[in-house]
């Protein structure tokens, strides 16, 4: 009976501590997947492809900013307690959630307007760093011993779940407001919404109790007069934040945001897949994986933590060239042979003017049916010039808004289901991992930051920098997996040489 | 020995990273503000330096065998005293 008390309570703590750590997954990732459309409301409008890149600098900035997050409030939390630093967080973050739905677009403020949003989004990254390590430490810090990786994976859950929610309102808004309204107001819902959202979590936190093991240092009057000093001025600590940043977090983040973000960018970006095609293999693949966070994290008590989440590093070093080969094969359409189209509609051309002196591009599509069910658009762009002892100049023939057959699509399913399969091997033991490494007296502080670095530098950079990578002279569309590959493989060496397997459990001192 | 290779390889890429951010920053045409990336390459660089030096130090560490020994509750105390 009390079991089943301790049990109830358990399930309260990480209910309540994981729906706050969700929604602040959603805030933070609207942004991202609402990239196009806000570009086009903060930047004039004649910044084209610009507005995009600067408004995923912004999206960027949030994750920079995360680990000086992770110190303003990891110390915040080692001084006055876990859960009133990460009501602050959540505060913060929705408050500056909802304001990104209130700013007034570039044509009515001008450049006031992402800068405003900029502002936000280092709020938003400042309390995305702060809110993680104070949810993960207080789930951890209420767990029986031998639990750990089961209790703080519900909390690991939350990340993909945050992506997953993200895209579903986002899915569902622009399909209930219809794409022009979307684009014009509707996009601002998602954001509004959070308001909500946080409310509730909020009303929820209000009701926890401090963590246990923090109320014994206050009542002992252990807890640490300068968190930051000692999580990093003392050897035996410092040396401990180094070695979760090399030999753990760094991995991670980087399979986390290559299977989580960089697949749906390069099916949409590179294989030139149609817009809801990439969206629903991403859901698909999210949805049949998350599970499996619990299930590493539980077999992450029975045997240990260091070898399932180097086994998650290691199958991405071999394997991601490979699936994103058959990405790039299964999508190809440029040989298909006159015998397999099943229909072939054109669609009216589209004349632009180009320059003063009258010449003009002019594009032709041709929407494709083969009879294995794929579809997709054939775009031809021809330059006509008004001077007519110039020959007209045809460009480069482009295939776009592919459709896969089902047992394409499903194949992809399985193979994005793989690469969130290894998400769920590094990164379902690592909240439990983490809080091991590191005394209760400053565990929010050492944890938060080796886990922001990895995450938001290492990991939130992988779109920039393997974009940079497939941009150098003599790159392939498979080049800037290099990235995610060195990353995981430098991480995985320096995890499985130093790394212990069972790490010790921290007592505090007696005095 | 490997606590040498991580020592050399913080400096390295923080090195490679100055020539990448020179070279590609010197590619967007002067007077074209929206599309020039040197602030963002300002904010990797100093973002990377830390983690350079970081990798730097783990080197030294791991070169004078600190991680070799791992006992439970060592680290607690040392933080203690």
């Amino acid at each position: 009976m009390q079991l089943e008390t301790q049990n109830n309570s358990i399930f309260k703590v990480i209910g309540a501590s994981s729906l706050g750590t969700l929604i602040e997954w959603y805030d933070f990732y609207i942004f991202g997947s609402l990239a196009t459309i806000i570009g086009a409301q903060l930047f004039p409008a004649d910044a084209g492809a610009s507005a995009l890149i600067n408004t995923l600098a912004i999206f960027a900035a949030g994750f920079i900013v995360r680990p000086f997050g992770a110190l303003v409030f990891g110390r915040l939390g080692d001084l006055i307690g876990r859960k009133y630093t990460f009501l602050l967080t959540l505060v913060l973050m929705g408050g500056s959630t909802f304001l990104i739905g209130l700013i007034p677009s570039y044509s009515k403020i001008g450049y006031a307007a992402p800068v405003l949003v900029l502002l936000l989004r280092l709020v938003q990254g400042l309390a995305l760093g702060g809110e993680y390590g104070g949810a993960a430490t207080y789930v951890a810090e209420h767990a029986p011993a031998g639990k750990r990786g089961f209790f703080t994976s519900w909390i690991q859950t939350t990340a993909t779940g945050g992506l997953f929610l993200s895209l579903g309102v986002i899915v569902v808004t622009k399909n209930m407001l219809g794409a022009t309204v979307f684009a014009d107001w509707g996009w601002r819902v998602p954001f509004l919404l959070s308001i909500l959202l946080v409310g509730v979590s909020i009303y929820i936190r209000m009701k926890m109790h401090e963590s246990p093991l923090f109320s014994k240092l206050k009542t002992e009057g252990k807890v640490s007069k300068n968190p930051l000093k000692e999580s990093f001025s003392h050897k035996e600590n410092f040396k401990m934040v180094l070695l979760a940043l090399f030999g753990a977090t760094m991995g991670q983040g980087v399979i986390w945001y290559t299977g989580q973000f960089y697949a749906q960018s390069f099916l949409e970006n590179t294989c030139k897949l149609d817009f809801n095609d990439s969206r629903y293999i991403l859901l698909w693949g999210i949805a049949f994986a998350t599970p499996f966070f619990v299930v590493f994290g539980s077999w992450s008590d029975r045997v240990g933590r260091k070898w399932i989440m180097l086994t998650g590093m290691l199958l991405g070093i071999l394997f991601y060239r490979p699936v994103y080969q058959v990405f790039l094969t299964d999508t190809d359409v440029s040989h298909v042979q006159p015998e397999a189209i099943f229909s072939s509609t054109d669609i009216a051309p589209v004349i632009t003017p180009v320059g003063e002196r009258g010449d003009s591009l002019i594009t032709t599509q041709t929407r494709i049916v083969l009879k294995d069910g794929t579809a997709y658009t054939r775009a031809a762009q021809l330059t006509r010039f008004a001077d007519p002892s110039k020959a007209p100049l045809q460009g480069e023939t482009l295939y776009k808004d592919k459709q896969l057959p089902a047992p394409v699509f499903w194949k992809f399913v399985g193979l994005i289901f793989f690469q969130i399969l290894l998400v769920t091997m590094v990164y379902g033991p690592i909240a439990a991992f983490l809080v091991e490494l590191f005394p209760t007296k400053i565990r929010y502080t050492s944890m938060s930051l080796p886990y922001h670095v990895g995450n938001g530098v290492f990991g939130g950079l992988v779109p920039f920098i393997a974009t940079l990578i497939a941009s150098f002279k003599g790159a392939t569309p498979l080049s800037g997996l290099w990235y995610p590959i060195g990353i995981a493989t430098l991480s995985f060496v320096v995890g499985a040489v130093y790394l212990s397997n069972r790490q010790p459990e921290h007592h505090e001192p007696e005095h | 020995m490997l606590g040498l290779l991580w020592m050399i390889l913080g400096p390295a890429a923080v090195v490679f990273l100055f020539m990448q951010a020179r070279e590609k920053t010197g590619l967007a045409a002067e007077g074209v503000a929206r599309t020039n990336t040197a602030l963002q390459w300002g904010i990797i660089l100093f973002i990377f330096i830390p983690i350079g030096i970081g990798l730097v130090i783990f080197g030294y560490y791991a070169l004078k065998g600190e991680y070799d020994v791992s006992e439970p509750g060592l680290n607690e105390e040392k933080i203690a005293e």
